[in-house]
């Protein structure tokens, strides 16, 4: 049910949109020089809010939408003239139509004689066109023809007051009585073909929309239904017959709207039992025009043409009091009516903005951060002390900086349910391919993170579990042999952790084959053979470019272009990936990313003259070491002791070429740093500036990927710095204890993509 | 490749413009050290003087760095240092010619800006041929006559296309 509401949420916003478009296209319509497109146009939004009301089963809006489309067909066929009094009529039934969506909206059922004026004047319309000969004079004798009857858009107030009253007193005492008393009694007979439900269509709903329209005796035929044995559960054996009581304002239109859609597949027979009694709104005598103002509009109008009376607009707030005096005049009818004699109309609660505007607004609040930060800078020069109130405001000035970029992002941020739900579909047809019985199950999905992410998952997630189902899991004999249920389960959640989004794909079939991925692996001269591989740098193995272990090329995977390409998106989105597995019991491969590309909170540190930042989500602390805490590691590196746990120093100045760089250890920083996977290892650096919130600038827009370098930003003075890659400076300094020199060996053109992931292939040459 | 279309794009344009003005160029000049170089003005953004670069890891030294073109980073190449002249040492009097190829900005550090020409396409003269691996002439457009000067045009597709990764980001000259 829930589903159904966010449909209609849709429904009426577009509906809203749709309203101005046929608004717009009405205020465009000028008698004798009438655009088809603009009336196609107009017909079309017309035509969807139909549409979409009768999915929904607004009946009242639907069947006024339906005067107002066939006046707007009449127009496109060219069989009614365009006058500025049809125009007139045409924006009024534009709002009324508006009215209606609003009344939908709010599940209250519009005050009856809303639009009876309208309808009047659009059936006007309709018959004034009829005679053939007519039309072609009418555009100059229609608005003398037309002013004086029908009752205009001001006339709210007397629709309002006299219409209206006597409408209500007419459907009072319909209600009252409750006999069939001007009803008409239809018989409708329904049989459906025995496909009808194959195309998606459901008979009950059809029912149940015309109990809406009136009172339904619904009987139920059961002659066509086989035995027990022999019924087919996609197959439709029922028929039915409808004795409807409806009120006289339904038309045949109206019954036969409800199967629309099915009319093709069904047998549909409407009788009406009693003649079709005169429409109501036409037994009451239509009121004189005698609201002046607006009586010498439509004139007024007709001469700038294209313009409505702007009366219209103001119309409602006089409406108003002269509506609720008359209510309390009838307070039987009361309850029924909401306080005001019009609906204010449909408002929208979301809009549709550009992508665009979204984007300058996100850099304006990055240069305002940037400014922001730069404004803090100068600030810590002042004498201290000094300038109370200033520091303060600059202060509350963060505070609301860090607030507005936390709601711009949250403009972008979508639930990553736009991709998750996308995959069952591809279970499904996977599992279908393979042979495999699959089951999916997602957690997680309403998890929100910015919309280029999310856009950016889709590739990666459809590799990750077509490598799961293809790979991972297996058949289900051979599962039942192993003692698991026949079926498999891919489990797909995602979670916020630590300023990230992490995604997992997880599978219980047969977790990676280590001796086969390396044996592959020596095949195809990836790893030296004779390598002693732990069993997770071998099950690392599996993102390089061109591996796949399956035995045969299939269409689902195993051409080699898979999760070397997977790492390969996702470190370009900032994110990394891992892998975890246990033989016989499954795979989980471990996805995160940011949360979105554009601002980080980072640590600002130099080495030399160089200033870097550093993400604060890999920051574990910072010291100085005593020079008794470090050690040398058989010579290749340092090590440290912090915390009872020995890391592995790495210095930036080595690793970039800095000159000037302090270069020790206990006369600098050393910032202990952690990668997502959870390694940690100690960065040498010479000062630690301060935290900072940086705007994210892209290095690759229009330079390149550099190694160990995830972004670039801007910092307070303008000034160009360099966001690390922990993971990446990890990998170049593995490589650079172990083998000096990086560009001769072969491990270096094989991480060629961007190596800010345990690239295996980097430590294997070492080995 | 999806630069090349973009190339395209910036050829076309440049086109029209020379068929309106009869088959003419305008190109901006510049010294380094002793020599002058051109480049066709559409393809220059601006003209700035120079502001302190944040220098990248890891990269030949006529990779000078980046810097913040208005919250763009665009990257600095020194032409004295990849012509094999050494680094420059900057002064407040060097210019950063900033240049936009396709989607792409970058600058040019040089040591002055010298004039604008306007060249006749006739008068182009084809580079000569240069011994092999001496100069990657791939960025020579051609060879112009001003006064007696020699302008060397550079092609700003190509010159230090390889190094922004518009070409090919395994051959990077070490």
């Amino acid at each position: 049910m829930e589903d159904l509401s966010r449909f209609k949420q849709t429904y009426f916003d577009e509906s809203a949109e749709l309203l101005a478009v046929a608004e717009t296209g009405l205020l465009n319509l000028t008698p004798g020089a009438v655009d088809l497109d603009e009336v196609n146009a107009i017909f079309r939004a017309v035509h969807s809010i139909k549409g979409g009301g009768g999915a929904f089963g607004f009946t009242d809006l639907v069947a006024f939408a339906h005067e107002f489309e066939t006046v707007m067909d009449g127009v496109r066929n060219e069989t009614i003239p365009v006058t500025t009094a049809l125009v007139d009529t045409l924006i009024r039934a534009n709002d009324v139509l508006g009215q209606l969506l609003a009344y939908a909206r709010e599940g209250t059922s519009p005050p009856p004689g809303v639009t009876d004026g309208v309808v009047d004047k659009l059936r006007h319309a309709l018959s004034g066109s009829g005679p053939a000969g007519e039309t072609g004079a009418a555009p100059a004798a229609a608005p003398a023809a037309d002013a004086p009857a029908p009752v205009y858009a001001d006339d709210e107030d007397d629709e309002a007051g006299i219409f209206g009253d006597a409408m209500a007193a007419i459907s009072a005492a319909r209600a009252e009585n409750g006999d069939s008393d001007g009803r008409t009694r239809w018989t409708i007979l329904f049989k459906p073909k025995a496909d009808l439900l194959l195309s998606g269509n459901e008979p009950t709903f059809m029912l149940r929309a015309l109990r809406r329209l009136g009172e339904a005796e619904i009987t139920c035929h059961t002659d066509a239904l086989p035995s027990l044995a022999a019924v087919e559960g996609e197959q439709l054996y029922l028929w039915w017959t409808v004795e409807l009581l409806a009120s006289p304002d339904v038309e045949i239109e109206d019954i036969n709207d409800v199967f629309e859609f099915v009319a093709d597949e069904c047998d549909i027979r409407i009788t009406a039992n009693a003649p079709p009694p005169v429409p109501v709104a036409d037994a009451v005598p239509p009121p004189a025009p005698d609201t002046i103002p607006d009586a010498a509009a439509p004139d007024v109008a007709a001469a700038t043409a294209a313009e409505p009376p702007p009366v219209q607009a103001a119309a409602p707030p006089a409406a108003a009091p002269a509506a609720a005096t008359t209510t309390a005049a009838k307070p039987a009818e009361a309850p029924r009516r909401p306080a005001g004699g019009e609906h204010a109309g449909l408002t929208s609660h979301t809009i549709r903005v550009d992508l665009d505007k979204i984007d300058r607004l996100v850099n304006m609040v990055g240069e305002m951060v940037i400014t922001q930060a730069m404004i803090a800078e100068h600030v810590r020069e002042l004498p201290q002390g000094e300038f109370q109130e200033l520091l303060e405001g600059l202060e509350q000035l963060a505070q609301h900086t860090r607030e507005l970029r936390e709601s711009v992002m949250s403009i972008r941020a979508q639930p990553v349910s736009s991709v998750f739900s996308r995959m069952p579909r591809l279970v499904r047809e996977l599992g279908g391919e393979t042979g495999k019985e699959v089951m999916l199950v997602t957690s997680g999905e309403t998890t929100e993170v910015d919309k280029t992410v999310v856009e950016n998952l889709v590739d990666p997630l459809t590799h990750m579990i077509r490598n799961s189902i293809d790979h991972g899991l297996e058949g289900p004999e051979e599962r039942e042999r192993m003692g698991k249920p026949r079926a498999g389960t891919v489990h797909l959640s995602a979670q916020h952790r630590s300023g990230r989004i992490v995604i997992e794909v997880a599978d219980d079939g047969r977790g990676i084959n280590r001796p086969r991925v390396l044996s592959k692996a020596i095949e195809k001269g990836l790893v030296t053979p004779g390598s002693n591989l732990t069993d997770e740098e071998i099950d690392n193995l599996i993102f390089l470019p061109g591996f796949s272990t399956a035995d045969k090329v299939s269409n689902i995977s195993g051409r080699g272009v898979g999760m070397d390409v997977v790492r390969r998106n996702i470190s370009s989105l900032g994110g990394r990936i891992g892998v975890y597995s246990t033989p016989g019991e499954g795979s989980r491969f471990v996805l995160s990313l940011p949360l979105t590309l554009a601002v980080l909170d980072g640590m600002v540190i130099s080495v030399g003259e160089e200033r870097f930042v550093l993400p604060l989500t890999n920051i574990v602390e910072s010291l100085r070491p005593k020079a008794e805490d470090l050690h040398g590691l058989v010579g290749q590196c340092d090590v440290m002791m912090a915390r009872g746990e020995y890391v592995r120093l790495v210095y930036l100045h080595k690793l970039f070429g800095i000159p000037q760089a302090q270069g020790d250890a206990t006369r600098g920083l050393v910032v202990l740093v952690e990668t997502e996977d959870g390694s940690r290892l100690g960065l040498v650096v010479d000062e630690v500036l301060g935290q900072q919130q940086v705007v994210i600038k892209s290095l690759e827009a229009n330079f390149r990927r550099l190694d160990g370098v995830a972004a670039a930003t801007i910092l307070g003075d303008g000034r160009v710095a360099l966001i690390l890659d922990v993971a990446g400076l990890r990998e170049m300094s593995r490589h650079a204890d172990h083998a000096g020199t990086r560009a001769t060996t072969m491990a270096a053109q094989l991480a060629s993509p961007p190596a800010a992931l345990p690239a295996p292939s980097q430590r294997l040459e070492t080995l | 490749m999806s630069n090349s279309t973009a190339l395209a794009t910036v050829g076309a344009v440049r086109t029209d413009v020379a068929m309106v003005m009869s088959a003419e160029e305008q190109y901006v000049t510049f010294t380094v050290g002793t020599e002058e170089y051109g480049v066709n003005i559409l393809s220059v953004r601006e003209i700035r003087g120079w502001t302190p670069e944040s220098r990248l890891p890891n990269l030949p030294p006529y990779v000078r760095g980046v810097i913040n073109l208005r919250g763009i980073i665009i990257p600095i190449f020194d032409l004295r240092a990849r012509f094999g002249g050494g680094p420059t040492e900057v002064t407040k009097r060097h210019v950063v010619v900033v240049i936009q190829v396709g989607e792409r900005t970058r600058g040019i550090l040089v040591d002055a800006i010298s004039d604008i020409l306007t060249i006749r396409k006739d008068d182009i003269k084809p580079p000569p041929d240069v011994e092999a691996g001496m100069i990657d002439a791939e960025y020579l457009s051609g060879l112009y006559t001003a006064d007696n000067r020699m302008v060397t045009l550079l092609s700003v597709e190509r010159l230090f296309a390889t190094e922004t990764g518009d070409v090919d980001p395994g051959k990077i000259p070490a």
